[in-house]
């Protein structure tokens, strides 16, 4: 009997407690910068594209949102010709952000994309390309990788060594 | 004139009473959550009090469905109960002098009379829904409502007898000197107990525990009749808290402030204190529940009034 009146007490005590609901629209949660919300294709500095089309995103990703088609310029650059994400099925689980060989797909703390039509939730690449590099800065897979393509030949790569003339090692 | 004085009264209690039931929907769920360290529902006008109008919007236009397998025209009677019995209860209670439909002298056992017929309501909807769940809860409510009926009547006795009348508007006059609650503490326990019991609210909600039974004896109802259920719960919240305003608070009674303030203030805060207690106490088990109310609060009830009686009759009143 005196526990039920004294959980009474502490009970009506909390009136003077600091709420703990956060009023969204006013006020919002300070969101970590890894947060996973909206997903966003990014550029590396010189401002190409990061995507090489290497697929690991839609394979990996485990409801099949992501749907891209490879292709190559001129140069050889692979890049992908269409980069469309569903988002009325993705589950923002960051996969794809982690198999991305290239740092190009990422995640970003904005979740605010709700739509009236259910077609407007099909993001095409124009949507997901941003022009900045996102989370990490500084980085060019084409300038450290060996594929060479037109303007970088083997061994021209960042602490790349310049390929061994096989020949020369011939007795 | 003279008929015009009665009905204006008839129809301001009725207006007050149900206004008040639906604004209670929306004060419940601000002082809950205002225990709860929330804000509650705070967007739909200022302070939010645009939800009761959303909310009694929102029930006026739901389906109301009568499942097939129901009894119809009981299933339709049963919350019609519950909503008149609470009504009728309000018509001898005495809220300023002058502001009474009834000064029946025989008030406070038609009180108890009228929230005795509640449980009809109660039975009556489990039955007629033909459900095993409803059935269950009425089950329980009918039990539960009969033996806290028992010592819900015998608690007032000990008022009865001190104020010497049966009367509700003589029973506050008594009060001048002394509000009840300070000679009947135990009776005022006990009835707030028996009336919380009574109104099915939580502690002693197991009529319609969610958690075990879906929603009880109302599992079936729909629309605007599961609305009546829910309005006839807050007019019995209301009317219960009135009563022990009346009984043990001294009703209008209290200096400077107008009567009918001082009234409503009474009421608001035991609906505040009956929310309180939604907000921290579990629900006892069934066994719990009837062990206390016949092995304790009864037995508590006729010390109270043979100790009452007895010192009455002493030392006179």
């Amino acid at each position: 009997m005196f526990s039920n009146l004294r959980t009474i007490w502490s009970v009506f005590l909390h009136m003077f407690r600091k709420r703990v609901t956060v009023q969204y629209p006013e006020q919002r949660v300070p969101l970590p910068p890894r947060s996973r919300g909206r997903i966003i294709l990014s550029r590396d500095p010189d401002g190409g594209e990061r995507c090489v089309a290497c697929y690991l995103c839609a394979v990996v990703c485990p409801v099949d949102c992501i749907a891209l088609q490879a292709t190559e310029d001129p140069a050889g650059r692979r890049y992908p010709e269409f980069f469309r994400i569903n988002f009325s099925r993705c589950i923002f689980c960051g996969f794809c952000e982690e198999a991305c060989p290239t740092y190009a797909i990422q995640l970003t703390p904005d979740f605010e994309m709700s739509e009236y039509h259910r077609r407007n939730m099909v993001y095409e690449k124009e949507d997901l390309l941003i022009d900045g590099p996102g989370k990490y800065p500084g980085y060019n897979f084409w300038r450290v990788s060996g594929v060479s393509i037109g303007g970088k030949d083997k061994g021209a790569a960042e602490r790349e060594a310049a390929p061994v003339d096989l020949r020369s090692l011939l007795p | 004139m003279k008929f015009l004085l009665p009905l204006a009264n008839i129809f301001g209690i009725l207006i007050v009473a149900l206004s008040l039931a639906a604004f209670l929907i929306w004060f419940e769920r601000r002082m809950l959550a205002l225990w709860q360290d929330r804000y509650g529902p705070n967007r739909v006008g200022p302070f939010g009090l645009g939800q009761v109008l959303a909310d009694m919007i929102k029930i006026f236009f739901k389906e109301d469905w009568i499942p097939p397998f129901a009894d119809k025209w009981v299933f339709i009677l049963a919350p019609a109960i519950i909503m008149a019995t609470v009504l009728m209860s309000f018509s001898v209670l005495p809220i300023v002098p002058g502001v009474v439909i009834s000064q029946l002298n025989v008030g406070l056992l038609f009180v108890l009379a009228m929230s005795s017929f509640g449980v009809y309501s109660v039975v009556l909807a489990g039955w007629s829904s033909d459900n095993k769940y409803a059935l269950l809860g009425a089950l329980r409510g009918s039990a539960q409502m009969l033996s806290y009926e028992v010592f819900m009547g015998l608690s007032l006795m000990g008022v009865v007898i001190q104020a010497g009348s049966f009367n509700l508007g003589d029973i506050v006059q008594a009060q001048r000197g002394l509000w009840f609650v300070v000679p009947q503490f135990l009776g005022f326990v006990l009835f707030l107990i028996a009336g919380i019991a009574e109104t099915r609210r939580l502690p002693f909600d197991l009529p319609e525990a969610e958690s075990e039974i879906v929603a009880g004896y109302h599992s079936e109802y729909s629309g605007m009749k599961f609305g009546m259920f829910f309005v006839g719960e807050y007019l019995g919240v209301i009317l219960i808290s009135s009563l022990i305003t009346v009984f043990f608070f001294g009703g209008w009674l209290g200096p400077v402030l107008p009567p009918i303030v001082w009234f409503f203030v009474k009421v608001f805060g035991l609906i505040s204190f009956f929310v309180l207690l939604r907000a921290s106490l579990p629900r006892p088990r069934f066994d719990q529940l009837m062990s206390c109310g016949w092995k304790l609060m009864l037995p508590l009830a006729l010390a109270n009034l043979l100790v009452t009686g007895a010192v009455v009759l002493y030392f006179g009143r």
